[in-house]
């Protein structure tokens, strides 16, 4: 076991897919020399070469296209779009393109590309650098999304996608990069939880909290402080978005009879609505009380120094469990 | 010797002004080889490129054009009759794609766009691929490896960077093949096509643009996209490229192998704008008398480029009535094949709908299958259940 960072992790998660397998390439904007704005690549091009650790000009269109050319061509492409609001302009690619191509030609084009995308708030950024776009992505066919919220995951889970011969978006919470963890690099990705599985972080029986990625840890700590109020909760690391480990999501459920998710992405048509509706589908005789989403406001993302309103912290999560289990909260006295 | 466009008979003006034949542009003059009247003439830098083509090899050249045209009428023909959902004709662009085709090597691997039969035909392509798209029973005809030719884009551009990506996977390689994209005067507007040459100029990436300019992107003319000749637009990027008379089969060819090689040899990308003149709808959807004048097809019919290398055959008395029937006969025989092939398509089974979306299980979508895989079965027969107007 080795303490390292989350943007660490990463980088030794691609390390080892570099070593290990020849058709991996990297490419992305300031991925090389830079290392990546985030350093999550750093050192990479200086031991693998300008040829498989590709610095690209700044078209996010193409850097995602080349990858499908790539992908034609036998390679396994992970791509890096520098921030979350800067995907917009390849999203015909991606959607388009890269996940479609499998179905579009009956199987005979695979597009192993993985697509790393630092994303989320809380960093202080301007405009377009703290967005939470999976929902775009979760509700297209053909690609896997998942979204990882500590290091040892990062490390296993960069792995696994990249091996994955569907198209993966990963979605690296970028302010939690720089939190340490430890990390078991002998870990087999191959036998390690495969990256579609949910991880249950805490055992609770009072109600079931589901969030993933920078949320997490606001859950967990969400979880201790009610434990102080003498309320249980069972923490759920999604980690895959598309498809959602609905298994996991039904067993503690049926446990709880309450649910709670949170994420920083607005509401409407967000991951927490699909979850929600799916969950009270698989198991509304379980449910004592209607599913709360804790997330943020269907707004533009806001200036910095009004971002800690629209995240989703430790309180409105606190007082989303509340509403949950009618104790009295924010909206008693509201009728529905 | 290079004839000058406007001695072309280019477009008539319409009196919208800006077009891109008269104004604005570099006045570089079109590469041919072969007139309007069927003379050839020589051309010191591009006649070299062209030493193998003997009189048989331009016979068969003459060949792939008539068949593949008529395969496109056919095809248009079965549209009009139902058995089609849409088609896009290629016709007056058979020179483009013929002469471009043929000069490929077959570990060279392209990416066109839905009007690329003609070269798709060249690749080996069976023709119960092609036809089993616009049917409706499939979304891609061909498993691209066999032919090495992409499943046609329908998005338009977006063809160019996965032939850029392709030809960096080639470079990586060591290989010399070359990634070929295919694309219309439309496509020059999109922002892919624009990423794709900023992308191939850095890497000097094997890769050919071959733009078929045939002036029309649906209505939109191509006087309304570019104030430029298409050719110029890559002297921007710092791509060579070459202007050529798309409806001469020689020229087109020679154009090609000069960009191939030029590509094999590590020089990089070549844009090639080949000029030439859809006379037929975009697809069979549109009504193109809705926006074009009737006598600028007819300035272009006078260039046909079929009509062009047949009269280049019979000054050289190479269309020998032998040669007549044998094309004729061959043409009728594919066609035959292709409207057999059409009508006799299995109906695919209802639950392929579910087939490869992924590349192993997905448990949202195992569910959903699953469910309607029930839902199907309580009809007891399958095969009569869902319809708009319903069974039940």
């Amino acid at each position: 076991m080795t303490q390292m960072t989350f943007a660490r992790a990463i980088n030794a998660g691609l390390r080892k897919s570099l070593e290990n397998d020849p058709k991996v390439i990297l490419m992305g904007e300031d991925i090389g020399t830079l290392g990546g704005v985030f350093r999550v690549t750093d050192g990479l091009q200086k031991d693998f070469g300008k040829h498989r650790v590709v610095d690209t000009p700044l078209a996010e269109s193409a850097i995602i296209g080349t990858a499908v050319g790539l992908a034609y061509r036998g390679y396994r492409p992970v791509v890096e779009i520098q921030f979350d609001g800067f995907i917009y302009p390849a999203f015909d690619q991606i959607v388009s393109q890269v996940a479609k191509l499998h179905y579009r030609t009956q199987g005979a084009v695979k597009m192993p590309i993985t697509i790393r995308v630092p994303f989320g708030g809380g960093i202080g950024s301007p405009e377009h650098h703290s967005e939470s776009p999976e929902a775009y992505f979760t509700h297209t066919s053909g690609l896997r999304v998942v979204s990882v919220s500590n290091p040892q995951d990062a490390h296993t889970v960069i792995q696994q996608a990249i091996s994955c011969d569907d198209p993966v978006l990963y979605f690296e919470p970028k302010r939690r990069y720089h939190d340490k963890g430890e990390v078991d690099e002998s870990l087999d990705p191959r036998t390690a939880l495969p990256m579609d599985a949910a991880r249950v972080l805490t055992q609770g029986t009072d109600v079931t909290l589901v969030a993933y990625g920078p949320l997490v840890k606001t859950a967990l700590d969400a979880a201790i402080a009610a434990a102080d109020e003498g309320v249980s909760i069972e923490v759920i690391d999604l980690r895959s978005l598309a498809p959602v480990d609905y298994a996991t999501l039904e067993a503690s459920v049926r446990k709880t009879g309450h649910l709670v998710i949170t994420h920083e992405a607005g509401q409407s048509g967000g991951l927490g609505a699909e979850v929600a509706a799916s969950i009270t589908e698989r198991c509304f005789y379980h449910l004592e009380a209607a599913p709360v989403r804790v997330t943020g406001f269907d707004i533009p993302y806001p200036y910095s120094k009004l971002e800690m309103h629209h995240l989703p912290g430790l309180d409105r999560i606190l007082d989303g469990v509340d509403r949950a289990l009618g104790r009295p909260n924010s909206l008693s006295g509201l009728e529905g | 010797m290079s004839t000058d466009e406007a001695g072309q008979g280019g477009p008539s003006s319409r009196g919208q002004g800006n077009s891109a034949e008269h104004h604005g542009g570099s006045g570089r003059s079109l590469i041919q080889l072969i007139t309007p009247a069927g003379e050839r003439i020589s051309h010191p830098e591009f006649d070299p490129w062209l030493q193998d083509i003997t009189d048989e090899h331009l016979c068969s050249l003459y060949e792939d054009m008539t068949v593949i045209r008529r395969i496109d009428v056919e095809a248009t023909a079965l549209q009009r009759q139902g058995e089609l959902a849409l088609w896009p004709p290629l016709l007056g662009q058979e020179a483009s794609q013929i002469g471009s085709g043929r000069a490929l090597r077959q570990d060279d691997f392209v990416f066109s766009s839905y009007r690329e039969n003609g070269v798709a035909y060249c690749r080996g392509v069976d023709l119960t691929s092609i036809i089993r798209v616009w049917r409706g029973n499939a979304s891609s005809g061909w498993n691209p490896y066999t032919i090495n030719m992409a499943t046609p884009q329908i998005i338009i551009g977006a063809q160019t960077l996965h032939a850029t990506g392709y030809a960096m996977g080639i470079q990586n390689d060591g290989a010399d093949a070359v990634a070929v994209t295919y694309f219309g005067d439309g496509a020059t507007s999109e922002g892919d096509l624009n990423e794709a040459m900023v992308f191939a100029a850095s890497f000097q990436a094997p890769v050919v643009f071959f733009c078929q300019n045939n002036h029309w992107a649906i209505s939109e003319p191509v006087r309304l996209q570019s104030h430029v000749h298409l050719a110029d637009r890559a002297t921007g990027f710092g791509i060579p490229s070459l202007r050529v008379d798309g409806n001469d089969v020689l020229a087109v060819m020679a154009a090609t192998r000069v960009a191939l090689d030029r590509a094999r040899r590590g020089g990089g990308p070549t844009f090639i704008e080949a000029v030439t003149y859809r006379m037929g709808p975009h697809t069979t959807a549109d009504d193109p008398t809705r926006y074009r004048d009737a006598n600028e097809l007819e300035d272009w019919a006078a260039k046909d480029p079929i009509w062009r290398v047949k009269s280049l055959l019979e000054r050289k008395g190479l269309l020998t009535e032998e040669l007549q029937r044998h094309v004729d006969d061959k043409a009728d025989s594919v066609a035959r094949e292709m409207r057999l092939a059409c009508t006799s398509l299995p109906e695919p089974e209802p639950l392929d709908v579910f087939k490869h979306v992924y590349s192993s299980p997905n448990t949202w979508l195992d569910r959903q299958q699953d469910h309607y895989s029930r839902y199907l079965a309580s009809f007891g027969d399958p095969a009569g259940a869902p319809s708009e107007e319903g069974a039940r």
